[in-house]
């Protein structure tokens, strides 16, 4: 074989890097928390109450989360999954390989540059409604890291966050306690808002 | 337990063969001429008694004046080890001759070092970005990058 054969082709890691470089371009704010909707006071409670309830309870009893666990607070969210603390008493110990069966991405873990457009890949896949807790000082701000050249400042760059869980990493019952806020906000989301 | 060689003994032996091209030889160590490196490497993998067919990894630190790249050299006939150094004074222009040729083990820490520390090594085959993404700027682990 000849040596040249045994590597990568120039035009793939061009693509690569000029993705990169253009999400990197496109995320230099962050994308504000979609929650507005939780104000709307008015607008729910008329006509499709009883639909939102049903769908609501569906939604938030069975969620299930998506592999995105590029560090080490992954750790904590294995060991929530684990025996001790047990997230399949909300229906959630089914964690999907594939992005088209879950609906919560944890992002357990500091994200780079190199890695982001691979999650944003993941995020989009996911089908609607979906859902993001930003887990830990990394996922939330880019943590100690935050200056680094390499590290995005916050997952809040590339995909819109629903809960932030702050934390070095944070406890299991942290995390519980932010799926608890995430649940809170599924059954108030109204199908009404479902367009947004 | 593989045995360090010491550094003296072989500076002698290399004397002979390669005049000048040893700076200073520590305890298990030699430091070599840059453009001499390849020869002597070349020596150390092939020579009968030393026999150096494995490299263990390669290093490379920015210490301000200069860089400094590591080999780490053991030999599976003899279970014996050697640290090779090799400094790179150029700040602009670093540029050091690959090992690629003699222990294909180089290769992916060649091109890490030449990505983060921007040290060219002639004769790669395939010197490029490893760790960063194609189109990033600069060195990060040279002390004054940022």
């Amino acid at each position: 074989m000849e040596i040249e054969e045994l590597y990568s082709r120039d035009d793939v890691d061009e693509r690569e890097g000029r993705q990169i470089n253009e999400l990197m371009a496109r995320s230099q704010t962050p994308i504000p928390d979609p929650d507005d909707w939780l104000d709307e006071e008015l607008k729910r409670n008329v006509l499709v109450t009883s639909v939102d309830a049903v769908l609501g309870w569906a939604r938030r009893t069975s969620l299930w989360p998506v592999f995105c666990f590029p560090a080490c607070c992954a750790f904590e969210l294995i060991t929530t999954a684990a025996s001790r603390f047990d997230i399949s008493r909300f229906g959630m110990e089914i964690i999907r390989a594939s992005p088209r069966q879950g609906d919560l991405m944890i992002t357990a873990g500091t994200l780079t540059w190199k890695m982001a457009p691979q999650v944003k890949r993941i995020y989009d896949q996911m089908a609607e409604p979906k859902w993001v807790i930003a887990m830990g000082a990394c996922a939330i701000s880019g943590g100690i890291f935050r200056s680094s050249y390499s590290v995005v400042p916050g997952y809040n760059r590339i995909i819109p966050v629903d809960v932030y869980l702050p934390g070095c990493p944070p406890r299991p019952e942290a995390l519980l306690y932010a799926i608890g806020l995430i649940r809170k906000k599924i059954s108030q989301k109204s199908l009404i808002q479902e367009g947004k | 337990m593989t045995t360090a060689l010491a550094g003296a003994k072989l500076a002698k032996q290399l004397e002979k063969k390669f005049p000048g091209a040893v700076i200073e030889a520590g305890a298990d160590s030699l430091l070599l001429k840059a453009d001499q490196l390849l020869a002597v490497a070349e020596y150390l993998n092939t020579a009968p008694d030393l026999a150096f067919d494995y490299l263990n990894y390669v290093a490379a630190t920015d210490y301000y004046d200069y860089f400094e790249v590591v080999y780490h050299l053991v030999s599976m006939k003899h279970n014996h080890g050697l640290v090779l150094k090799v400094r790179c004074h150029d700040r602009q222009n670093p540029s050091l001759p690959s090992v690629t040729g003699l222990w294909r083990g180089a290769d992916f820490q060649e091109r890490e070092i030449f990505d983060l520390l921007g040290i060219s090594f002639e004769g790669h085959p395939n010197l490029r970005h490893i760790v960063l993404w194609e189109g990033f700027e600069g060195h990060p682990l040279r002390k004054d990058f940022l």
